[in-house]
């Protein structure tokens, strides 16, 4: 706040700065990109929407807090991003009200870039719900929130390697104590003008009959709907016989 | 595209998932947990024996363990009340002077100077003022100590240990683990619990946890259970004695609270909403220190200045009304007189009052303004000096004067037990109700959800009086 005399060159490098960054509190109208939220409960999504939009969200230190979508704006190099704060989720293959609200939104509203918020501390836990996300979009960015915590817990992230291993580029953060913001900004302006561009990692460990199975059946997908980035994941979906799934390609929501 | 191909393509996968069959969900997923791990085997590196992580193990063992659990959850809930009764006394004096011995005056005389006809002076400044006067002078000061103190416990971490404690009663409740959480949420405001079910995915778990909700003390029905007992429960005990005493009546109510959740959410469960109970699983987070400032700020505001605010809301036309039906006769006497006397025979069969159960009706858009509207209503039937004339309301320093007023208008110990059993036990504010509606999307259940807290209100408060009366 206030700064006036740059003392180091993290100062003047545009990363720190984040100069073009104007908080619009809720006013989401004429957005060039959409950003969604996601993440597991309790990691600091809210933290995260407050700090990029300005919003007091309220932010509690227990899983389940927000239930529903929560929607913000920020501007940055004079583009409008619209971000949505989704509920929290373990996972997006039950069926639970709040999970449904996640999974549709990154499927249906097909956000411009999903930032998935995960916990340092807790990464392998986390990386349940980011795996799931990856194999839906093709644009995301991990937000290593919490870093603070793992600081303190000795825990140590090697950061590159994770982001060549996902495929999408990770920034660590401590929302709470806004660091790591500004970069977070950025990653997120650089992917959704297609200047980073992801190769998700997609899941690897599947059985080789489940495997063979789901690239027939994404194969035919991408045969009837050629647009369709996700076909291996709505293969997973038609697997398992997920009603919602069935009735969107039957009403050409995917279109 | 055509329906057709759609169609082939559901039939491709029907006959595909006959071919990987069953194990198709659970191999996903562990191919999932394979990928996860073997990422994180290549990027992270923590030192295992970790001393924070193991305090925080112990301190979980203890705050979680069977015997200090439900001990140390009452008395963490009664300090912050404790905290709340003592420390509310004063501002609250200061408000009262201020808004009520400086301002009115004040306000009259200007009134008086511009002459203003005497039923718009009454209106505006004896009925629109003086109640919003009074939501502020007694409802601001507890709000401001007890959000913030309850926001630093939520911040802190210990929310979803309350829940994790709380599971075991759930589950035997037939209900879901999660609804203690939502329940927590109901002891700020129940139609936010209502909302937080929705973190319940199976739905006869969900609408068991929306119907029981109310069974939480809400903000709005704190400040009534503190001042009540304050004044008459701490009365009967030695002055040294009176703030525990009080304390303890108002855990208690909460803990009934909890109880009467645990009995209905069980009876639904054996009845009308038969089921299977699902498993869950409760993530304890990390303790985190509170950012103290911060959430002290952020809960005034969230918190204590929305809820301040809706009271003010409904107080104002509230207090109009009031003063209308105390000063528009029909016969020889103000509407309000014949609400009240008609409905005195029924509230003293619950030992109650008539002026309790109109107040409860004028309050159903908010428990808030339970306390102020019992307070003109009384000072209207019983004539009480201070009151300047019909729905008027007196000036009121003090939580003693409040206890006197009210004693002149024939409250006893009775009164005022049945009153916090009542004030826990009737039907959801009509913003829950609303809440309710949206959520269950259901006439019926929204029914079942107002009518039955206040049935068991009056069964419960008419078995205490009956009781109370043989004995005393």
């Amino acid at each position: 706040m206030g700064k006036k005399v740059v003392n180091t060159n993290c100062e003047v490098c545009p990363q720190y700065n984040a100069k073009g960054l104007k908080k619009l509190g809720v006013n989401i109208e004429n957005t060039d990109f959409v950003v969604a939220l996601a993440g597991n409960p309790n990691t600091g999504k809210s933290t995260v929407f407050n700090a990029l939009t300005g919003l007091r969200q309220h932010t509690g230190n227990w899983p389940g807090k927000t239930v529903v979508r929560a929607e913000g704006a920020f501007e940055y190099n004079s583009k409008k991003f619209k971000l949505v704060d989704l509920p929290g989720t373990y996972s997006l293959l039950s069926t639970s009200q709040d999970e449904e609200v996640a999974r549709n939104f990154i499927l249906f509203g097909k956000p411009d870039v999903t930032v998935i918020v995960v916990d340092a501390s807790r990464l392998e836990r986390n990386l349940n719900l980011v795996l799931q996300i990856l194999e839906i979009t093709n644009r995301a960015v991990l937000c290593l929130n919490l870093m603070d915590e793992a600081k303190r817990n000795n825990i140590e992230i090697d950061e590159r390697t994770l982001a060549r291993d996902l495929g999408i580029p990770v920034v660590p953060t401590s929302a709470r104590f806004n660091k790591g913001i500004p970069e977070l900004i950025t990653t997120i302006n650089e992917v959704a003008n297609g200047n980073i561009v992801c190769k998700p990692h997609r899941i690897k460990n599947v059985p080789k009959n489940i495997d063979n199975a789901v690239k027939k059946l994404s194969e035919e997908i991408k045969l009837q709907f050629p647009n369709i980035p996700n076909s291996r994941w709505i293969a997973f979906r038609l697997l398992e016989g997920d009603t919602r799934i069935i009735d969107a390609l039957k009403t050409n929501e995917f279109v | 595209m055509s329906n057709k191909s759609v169609k082939d393509l559901i039939e491709l996968s029907n006959e595909l998932r006959w071919q990987i069959g069953d194990d198709f969900h659970d191999n996903l997923i562990e191919g999932i947990y394979a990928d996860a791990s073997q990422i994180v085997s290549d990027t992270v590196k923590s030192d295992k024996g970790n001393k924070k992580l193991r305090l925080e193990a112990k301190i979980d063992k203890i705050i979680t363990s069977k015997m200090w659990g439900f001990p140390l959850m009452f008395l963490i809930l009664g300090t912050v009340l404790w905290l709340t009764i003592i420390g509310a006394n004063y501002p609250s004096s200061m408000l009262a002077t201020l808004l009520l011995d400086n301002i009115h005056p004040v306000l009259k005389s200007g009134a008086a100077s511009i002459s203003m006809p005497w039923w718009l002076d009454g209106f505006l400044i004896d009925g629109v003022y003086l109640a919003l006067a009074w939501v502020i002078a007694v409802m601001l000061p507890p709000m401001a100590i007890f959000f913030p103190l309850f926001t630093l416990l939520e911040d802190f971490g210990y929310l979803p240990r309350v829940a994790f404690n709380l599971d075991y009663l759930f589950k035997k409740a037939g209900a879901h683990g999660k609804q203690a959480l939502t329940m927590s949420m109901g002891f700020g405001c129940n139609a936010a619990g209502v909302v937080a079910t929705r973190i319940i995915d199976s739905p006869r778990e969900r609408l068991i946890a929306i119907i029981t909700n109310n069974f939480s003390l809400c903000n709005g029905r704190w400040p009534t259970q503190i001042l009540i007992a304050s004044i008459f429960i701490g009365a009967v005990v030695p002055e040294s004695l009176s703030g525990l005493a009080s304390v303890g009546a108002v855990i208690g109510i909460a803990i009934l609270g909890m109880g009467f959740m645990f009995l209905s959410s069980w009876a639904l469960s054996k009845t009308v909403l038969k089921g299977e109970v699902s498993t869950f699983n409760l993530e304890l987070p990390p303790y985190r220190p509170p950012r103290f400032w911060k959430t002290i700020y952020t809960s005034l505001i969230d918190r204590t200045l929305i809820v301040l605010w809706r009271a003010m809301v409904f107080a104002a036309p509230a207090g109009a009304v009031i003063w209308l039906v105390s000063n528009i006769n029909i016969g020889d006497h103000s509407i309000a007189f014949w609400m009240i006397d008609s409905l005195d025979g029924f509230g003293w069969m619950l030992g109650l009052n008539g002026v309790i159960l109109v107040a409860y009706i004028v309050a159903i858009p908010a428990n808030e303004i339970v306390i102020p509207t019992i307070l003109m209503l009384t000072v209207l039937v019983t004539g009480i000096a201070g009151g300047e004339g019909a729905g008027v309301m007196f000036e009121l320093d003090s939580a003693n004067a409040t206890g006197d007023i009210l004693k002149a208008g024939g409250w006893t110990l009775l009164t005022a037990v049945n009153l916090m059993l009542f004030s826990l036990l009737h039907n959801p504010c009509s913003t829950t109700i609303y809440t309710i509606y949206k959520e269950t999307r259901s006439v019926k259940w929204t029914t079942v959800a107002s009518l039955m807290p206040v049935f068991m209100g009056f069964v419960v408060t008419f078995l205490v009086a009956q009781i109370w009366r043989l004995f005393s």
